[in-house]
């Protein structure tokens, strides 16, 4: 079954799995007012087998549907305790690989005074775009950051960098934090499937190629109950990011300084 | 050669006392940032470089300005030079050393700086930087070791000496155009992306490094039997006057780009620097003392009668030097981060730890500086100070 099922799981992420998976899970569907289907899945006993694949990851983010929950935290709260993401609690020293930022900060360049009141205060998620030209990449003067050439994830190596904090100075979009102190006092319960981290380097969100790798959808998208994160094949045609980019409006952030980010935005 | 430093009178002694134990104040301080982590430094998510990488590039043109003593005295045979080049040279190497401790400090894994070497990334700006800054830092090692051990001698220089030290003079222009490229490639920082920077670059390092070789070499003969003369210190303001004219006319060229265009995220930087956007306005006094200094000393570099009188010199290098520092030491790599990727004005003050430590990396180059010049004036035998003969009387005092 390896290519056919492999194939499968490139088609999409949700849909794919909860069907693939048969016995594994169960898929439960409901409409929304917009009228797409989303689409819920419950793991069974054991998860999937064999890694999910694609040429090149990319994430769709629905805004309107984040908009609708504006107490809805559950990708940043499952992100961060799966990675051991500390919590500092102030600005200054805070470590983040997800988070909700207003649109007026999200979206620099593309807001105006009068905007509808719900775009204006709209909490929009950013996260590491994965850019397909990526400039923390192109600075690093270690390697200790790279994007992967089978699926274009851009992969950080915390045992390599050297803390430098040029990546995050050269990323447009905020996406790096650096570890101003040893993090490990203040991560919550340590996760113990996933590495900490040193004081001293820089972290980001990895799109969850440990995931990934062992069958699962990143955990922001796992644990979405409203149908906001979509990942998927940007190489498929019949993927599902591809579909909802070629059926919807989509926005990308700061789109004119050539970095490609591969997270797109429904507004 | 190095005996030399060893030999020395109660004041030099004195001094140099004094400068080691702020380092050694200082390393405590780094000890304790090394244990915590950076987080004891006023840096965090918005400004992530500050106080430490602003110096390190105010020193990289420090290091680099030794090609204005170098140059004239190699290409053009600029007799007057003769007895300057070695301190201009000796200022490199100091200024280097600076630059890399400020890298090393910064650095939030420090020793696995060597992954640099490890694993070379051509793609990265930092690379070529440390590249070229080492390359820079043997040159001139090579080149002062040799021509002041042939002296000592009093033997002309060998000849294969003349072509690494033609090749000093462009390297020295690449350590700090490289250096610029670190910041003027990133389209994430508008402030920066600009095409004049690495010349700017250029200029201000050439007016404030001369000015200090100027404030060194009077200093020098104040406390030694070492004088400059008159000619190579002349010519060495003239340097400064026009470096300094050509800094401040690149500044105000992007002053002109930023505020004519009024596009916001070139503006909102200049805005921040000299007005305050949002209520943070903690860069503003110091970027108007800094103008203030810099048409200061224009005024008095530019009027040949002031700049012939050495006292108005003096102040018109204070002047240059200040402006320049507070310009690049403390405001261009800070601006940078105000506003933010995202928008918002953080605010950054650095720590008294950042100070401190700070603080003890110039009190090295400070070290390495009077050290690396007694060494060059010995084997000339011109550091014999009128203070010896002070000195001599001392214990006399004492004990009476
Ligand atoms: S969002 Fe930032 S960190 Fe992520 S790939 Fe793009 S530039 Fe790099
Ligand atoms: S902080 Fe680490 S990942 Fe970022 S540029 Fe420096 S070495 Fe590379």
């Amino acid at each position: 079954m390896g290519i056919d099922r492999r194939k499968f799981f490139k088609v999409s992420g949700l849909t794919a799995l909860g069907l693939a998976g048969g016995s594994v899970s169960k898929v439960f569907s409901r409409e929304t007012p917009y009228g797409d289907s989303v689409q819920t899945r419950t793991w069974g006993t054991e998860p999937p087998k064999g890694p999910l694949t694609a040429q090149r990851w990319a994430m769709v983010i629905d805004l309107r549907k984040c908009h609708e929950q504006p107490d809805c935290n559950d990708c940043v709260a499952a992100c961060h305790s799966t990675h051991n993401v500390p919590d500092w609690g102030n600005p200054k020293d805070e470590v983040k690989w997800i988070w909700k930022e207003s649109f007026e900060h999200a979206f620099h360049d593309q807001e105006h005074p009068y905007q509808q009141e719900s775009l204006k205060y709209l909490p929009a998620l950013v996260l590491c775009n994965h850019c397909d030209n990526p400039p923390c990449v192109r600075v690093c003067p270690t390697g200790a950051t790279w994007k992967r050439d089978k699926d274009g994830i851009v992969m950080m190596d915390w045992h390599r960098c050297i803390g430098c904090r040029y990546c995050v100075v050269a990323c447009p979009y905020g996406s790096r934090s650096f570890n101003w102190r040893d993090p490990r006092p203040k991560i919550q319960k340590i996760e113990p499937d996933f590495p900490t981290r040193s004081r001293g380097v820089v972290e980001k969100c990895t799109f969850c190629e440990e995931r990934l790798a062992r069958g699962m959808l990143p955990a922001c998208v796992e644990a979405c109950k409203y149908g906001a994160m979509h990942f998927g094949d940007l190489e498929d045609a019949d993927s599902n990011v591809r579909k909802l980019l070629s059926e919807r409006y989509t926005i990308r952030r700061k789109p004119g300084l050539g970095t490609n980010p591969e997270v797109y935005y429904i507004v | 050669m190095l005996e030399k430093a060893f030999v020395g009178d109660k004041k030099y002694w004195a001094w140099v006392i004094s400068l080691m134990a702020v380092i050694g104040v200082a390393t405590l301080f780094y000890l304790r940032q090394y244990s915590e982590g950076l987080g004891v430094t006023g840096l965090g998510r918005d400004v992530t470089w500050g106080f430490y990488i602003a110096q390190f590039t105010f020193l990289v043109g420090v290091a680099a300005s030794a090609v204005m003593v170098v140059l004239p005295y190699y290409l053009h045979d600029y007799k007057a030079f003769a007895k300057i080049t070695i301190l201009g040279e000796f200022l490199a190497i100091s200024a280097v050393t600076m630059c890399m401790t400020f890298i090393f400090v910064d650095m939030g894994q420090p020793f696995r700086i060597v992954n640099v070497f490890l694993y070379p990334s051509p793609t990265s700006m930092m690379f070529w930087d440390t590249v070229s800054l080492s390359g820079y830092m043997v040159l001139n090692i090579i080149i002062s070791h040799v021509t002041l051990g042939a002296e000592k001698q009093g033997m002309a220089p060998p000849k294969w000496i003349k072509p690494v030290i033609i090749l000093s003079i462009p390297w020295a222009v690449s350590i700090h155009t490289v250096t610029a490229f670190l910041y003027a490639g990133l389209g994430a920082r508008p402030f920066w992306m600009t095409a004049i920077l690495a010349p700017r670059f250029l200029a201000s390092a050439f007016a404030a490094g001369p000015a200090l070789l100027i404030l060194f070499c009077l200093i020098l003969r104040k406390v030694t039997k070492f004088d400059a003369g008159r000619e190579p210190v002349q010519t060495l303001a003239k340097i400064v006057t026009y470096a300094m004219a050509v800094n401040v006319f690149f500044v105000l060229m992007e002053v002109f780009t930023a505020v004519y265009s009024g596009i916001p995220e070139h503006l909102e930087h200049f805005k921040f620097m000299f007005l305050g956007l949002e209520g943070s306005s903690m860069m503003a006094p110091w970027m108007w003392v800094s103008s203030i200094l810099a048409v200061v000393s224009l005024i008095l570099l530019l009027n040949p009668k002031a700049r012939r009188n050495e006292s108005w010199l003096v102040m018109a290098c204070i002047a240059v030097f200040l402006s320049l520092w507070i310009d690049k030491g403390m405001a261009l790599i800070v601006t940078g981060f105000v506003p933010s990727v995202l928008g918002a004005v953080p605010t950054y003050v650095p720590t008294v730890t950042e100070l401190m430590i700070s603080l003890g990396i110039y009190a090295l180059g400070l070290l390495m500086v009077t050290v690396l010049y007694k060494i060059a004036l010995s084997v000339r035998g011109q550091w014999e100070t009128k203070r010896i003969i002070e000195s001599q009387r001392s214990p006399v005092k004492a004990g009476s």
